[in-house]
């Protein structure tokens, strides 16, 4: 077996990367299986290839131990037929709630079954009887997905950047472990220069020149609409700001030849803009707009918050019915929402997708203050993370439910962790809609209070920068421009953060973690996923702050996010966590904020990290899962939060920058973006100045 | 018989386990490869818990069966589960028996379902005995 061959020829990159020799022996699987036959020859089979198997007979208790581990496992195998539970089912839960690469597996090799694998989300569908063969190689499935979340985090990032320097060398050849220390190299060489574009998509330096003719858009649109109904009623429209799984989503529904993600993505942003021009510019109507259409979320838990949000957004901001019909003129909302529509599965899967290689925090801290690559780390984290956050809260919503049970039910690790759980449960029956959560339930972080100030298109990236802002306020980032940068999702320089210090002291620290945390691709690629607001960007940030501050060099060794066997690290680095998650908390945010949030973060931080003590793996994983949970949770607080935020607290960015300036700085973003785009044009929009 | 002879008779039965459709050799090849110092009697491990398992699955088809109306969904889905569990070992015949079982069942014909049933109990029996058999002169022929 090429496992063999592997041990010790690994890191070969970076030898500070800290990377299992064997890789990809170690690999933790878990696998379910009702059927005993099955389920022992796949350990015997699975235990041949070096990992390290865990079984399990019902779906149920496969999720209890996911729960309660939340780092404990790499990737799962279930079968499609289970008496106590679809195994459909299961693998929607998993990619919600844990965001594990999940196979599926049956001995139904129907198309019509092994379709519905895909479009749940499965990373593999394997018929049985399952050969070894196909088992040997399943660890390229865990190692896929962290590339692209860290890749969907750097092109979410570097989108407004003009450079684009495909790296081949990224598209590492996944069926060697051996070339996983090339990749890992690669990678960290891609973060230091921060570029990134569609490395996948194209891998040519010139984009090709795209004519959006009317007829062109007019399929944009609609495909914008198709996931827009999924979108508003899930407010995942934000997400369409701030990730770039929404672009690759509609580029698929469009279906158009040559018409690459790239091209997509930038008309997106300009459609952006025209939505926002449609709707004036407050950022309230765009609330307004999600959450009038959002008063069906498709998770019946939530819809009692859709009329309290909408009134609260409606009393504290404007919302013009004009700009709410236009909206809906231009197709964008659909008043008859879907009600409990499901996001695909395909797109709730990597919600919690959390690349912990992306956490790279130590190097290039001072420049990255000083320099406007912070700014948009910073703006770029919230963003994302507000989608992210949104697709948590909202898919999770009823996941978190049982999982706050099961959490609090197995103590232990989750011991800790059950009070943040706990503390999940109330906003999560609150709903986690961007407009919902405005209603507020929780008095949280102040980028809350951001959130719902933003307009349609910019309703995401208004959550981001807002969050953002408000974090970054303690470093001095008080000015509007800052915020603007949000859109700029600096992806790229949360990646070229190396992960030995905490490369923003307090505030910008936390920002430039959060901005990595937040960008993780497996937020981008939930296009339906709903939009929950950036809330949740607070506590991360004390997470990572507190990784940081504590155990930089572990960081590094995190950075590749392969660390099955970094038991040493992920020991250290909880050690770190647990030490002092709240005196980071406070470093992190600004004054004003601290006394909001501190005390939720820390509440929050804590639990989260004591999550992660059990788990005896690399940190990287660790930190991405308890990440995921605390985005999680904390976009729900921070949901719950808003609406009450814009009354207690004053401090926050919407008060201090006002609504104008909000817009300003997002239109100056725009701008910002412009030239990067001018490889297209707009013949489908009736916009004249759209800058470009 | 000695030890050669022991070894030779091993191979023809697992011969004609092959060809007699019996056993799908494939199978039986990525089980045998599982075996190892720790696990020497892997095969014979995984047939046990097979006919053990699939006792349960065949009293549920016998209650479903003798159930009235017959529930073909629930019946197809045991079937399913069955069929799966066969695949695992390679039981080819028995596996056979089930999806002629899940014709008539799809076809709603309770008539034919009991016959394809009697069929699958009949495999069933027959092919553990014959495994049986076979692992009994596969440790023979290791002592040997």
């Amino acid at each position: 077996m090429n496992l063999n061959n592997d041990k010790g020829s690994m890191s070969t990159a970076s030898s500070s990367v800290t990377v299992s020799d064997q890789f990809p022996a170690g690999l933790r699987v878990l696998v379910v299986d009702d059927d005993p036959t099955c389920l022992r020859i796949l350990e015997k089979m699975l235990g041949t290839c070096l990992y390290e198997v865990t079984k399990c007979n019902r779906a149920e208790i496969a999720l209890d131990m996911l729960r309660t581990n939340k780092n404990g496992y790499d990737i799962v195998i279930s079968d499609v037929h289970m008496p106590d539970m679809d195994g459909f089912k299961l693998l929607e839960q998993v990619g919600l709630e844990m965001d594990l690469p999940v196979i599926m597996m049956s001995a139904d090799d129907s198309k019509q079954v092994v379709m519905k694998g895909v479009t749940h989300g499965a990373c593999d569908y394997l018929i049985k009887p399952v050969r070894i063969e196909a088992l040997k190689n399943i660890w390229q499935h865990v190692v896929r997905k962290r590339k692209n979340e860290w890749k969907d985090l750097e092109q979410s990032g570097s989108v407004e950047e003009g450079d684009r320097q495909p790296k081949p060398s990224e598209e590492a050849d996944y069926s060697s472990s051996a070339n996983e220390g090339n990749w890992r190299t690669s990678k960290r060489r891609k973060d230091e220069e921060e570029e990134i574009e569609e490395r996948d998509d194209t891998s040519t330096l010139k984009k090709p020149r795209v004519v959006w003719s009317v007829e062109l858009h007019q399929q944009f649109v609609s495909a914008v609409n198709q996931l827009g109904i999924d979108i508003f009623h899930t407010y995942a429209f934000a997400l369409m700001y701030t990730t770039e799984a929404v672009p690759k989503k509609i580029l698929e529904l469009m279906n158009v030849p040559g018409l690459t993600r790239e091209n997509v993505a930038s008309h997106l942003q300009k459609y952006r803009l025209y939505l926002r021009r449609l709707s004036g510019v407050s950022p309230h109507q765009g609330n307004s707009f999600i959450s009038s259409h959002s008063q069906e979320p498709p998770y019946g838990s939530l819809s009692s918050l859709s009329g309290l949000d909408f009134q609260t957004l409606a009393a504290t901001g404007q919302i013009p019915a004009q700009s709410l019909a236009t909206l809906q003129a231009a197709g964008l909302a659909r008043s008859a929402a879907k009600p409990g529509l499901p996001m695909p599965l395909v797109d709730q899967r990597n919600i919690f997708s959390f690349d912990n290689q992306k956490l790279r925090f130590g190097e290039g801290q001072p420049q990255h203050m000083s320099s406007g690559k912070q700014m948009n780390l910073l703006h770029g984290i919230p963003t994302t993370m507000d989608s992210k956050q949104l697709v948590n809260l909202h898919h999770s919503a009823q996941s978190l439910g049982s999982l706050n049970m099961q959490a609090s039910a197995h103590g232990n690790p989750s011991g800790q962790s059950s009070p943040l759980l706990m503390q999940m449960a109330q906003p999560q029956s609150r709903g986690q809609i961007l407009t919902e959560t405005s209603g507020g339930q929780v008095p949280r972080l102040p980028t809350s209070v951001g959130h719902p100030i933003l307009s349609n298109g910019a309703a995401g990236a208004m959550l981001a920068i807002n969050g953002i802002g408000e974090n970054s306020r303690g470093t001095g980032y008080n000015s509007v421009s800052q915020t603007s940068s949000v859109l700029n999702f600096p992806l790229n320089h949360s990646a070229e953060l190396p992960g030995n210090s905490f490369p923003l002291g307090s505030t910008p620290g936390i920002s430039a973690g959060m901005s990595t945390l937040t960008t993780k691709g497996g937020f981008q690629e939930e296009i339906n996923s709903d939009i929950k607001g950036s809330g949740g960007f607070m506590p991360s940030y004390d997470i990572f702050n507190d990784l940081q501050q504590h155990k930089p060099h572990n960081w590094e060794l995190q950075n590749v996010g392969f660390a099955f066997d970094a038991s040493q690290h992920s020991n250290s680095l909880q050690a770190s966590v647990d030490v002092t998650p709240s005196v980071l908390v406070n470093q992190g945010y600004s004054s004003s904020q601290r006394n909001v949030q501190n005390s939720n973060v820390s509440a929050m931080g804590k639990p989260i990290f004591s999550v992660g003590e059990g788990s005896e793996h690399g940190i990287a994983l660790n930190v991405g899962q308890h990440l995921n949970s605390l985005l999680v949770d904390n976009s729900t607080r921070v949901k719950s939060e808003r609406v009450t935020d814009t009354s207690c607290q004053p401090t926050l960015l919407p008060q201090h920058f006002g609504q104008e300036d909000l817009m300003s700085a997002i239109l100056k973003q725009q701008d910002g973006l412009g030239p990067a785009e001018n490889d297209f044009e707009f013949d489908g929009y009736s916009l004249d100045n759209i800058p470009v | 018989m000695n030890s050669n002879q022991l070894q030779h008779q091993v191979l023809y039965m697992r011969r004609s386990l092959f060809d007699q459709g019996y056993l799908d050799s494939e199978q039986l090849i990525q089980l045998e490869d599982l075996q190892d110092d720790a696990n020497p009697n892997f095969v014979e491990e995984v047939v046990s818990l097979f006919y053990s398992d699939s006792a349960r699955l065949i009293q549920n088809i016998e209650q479903t069966l003798s159930n009235r109306p017959v529930d073909f969904s629930r019946l197809d889905d045991i079937l399913h589960q069955f069929k799966g569990s066969c695949s695992s070992i390679g039981a080819k015949k028995v596996k056979d028996a089930c999806s002629q079982f899940r014709e008539y069942c799809n076809a709603g014909n309770a008539e034919g379902c009991s016959r394809s049933f009697q069929l699958i109990k009949q495999e069933y029996e027959t092919l553990r005995r014959r495994l049986e058999s076979y692992f009994q002169m596969v440790k023979q022929a290791k002592a040997a």
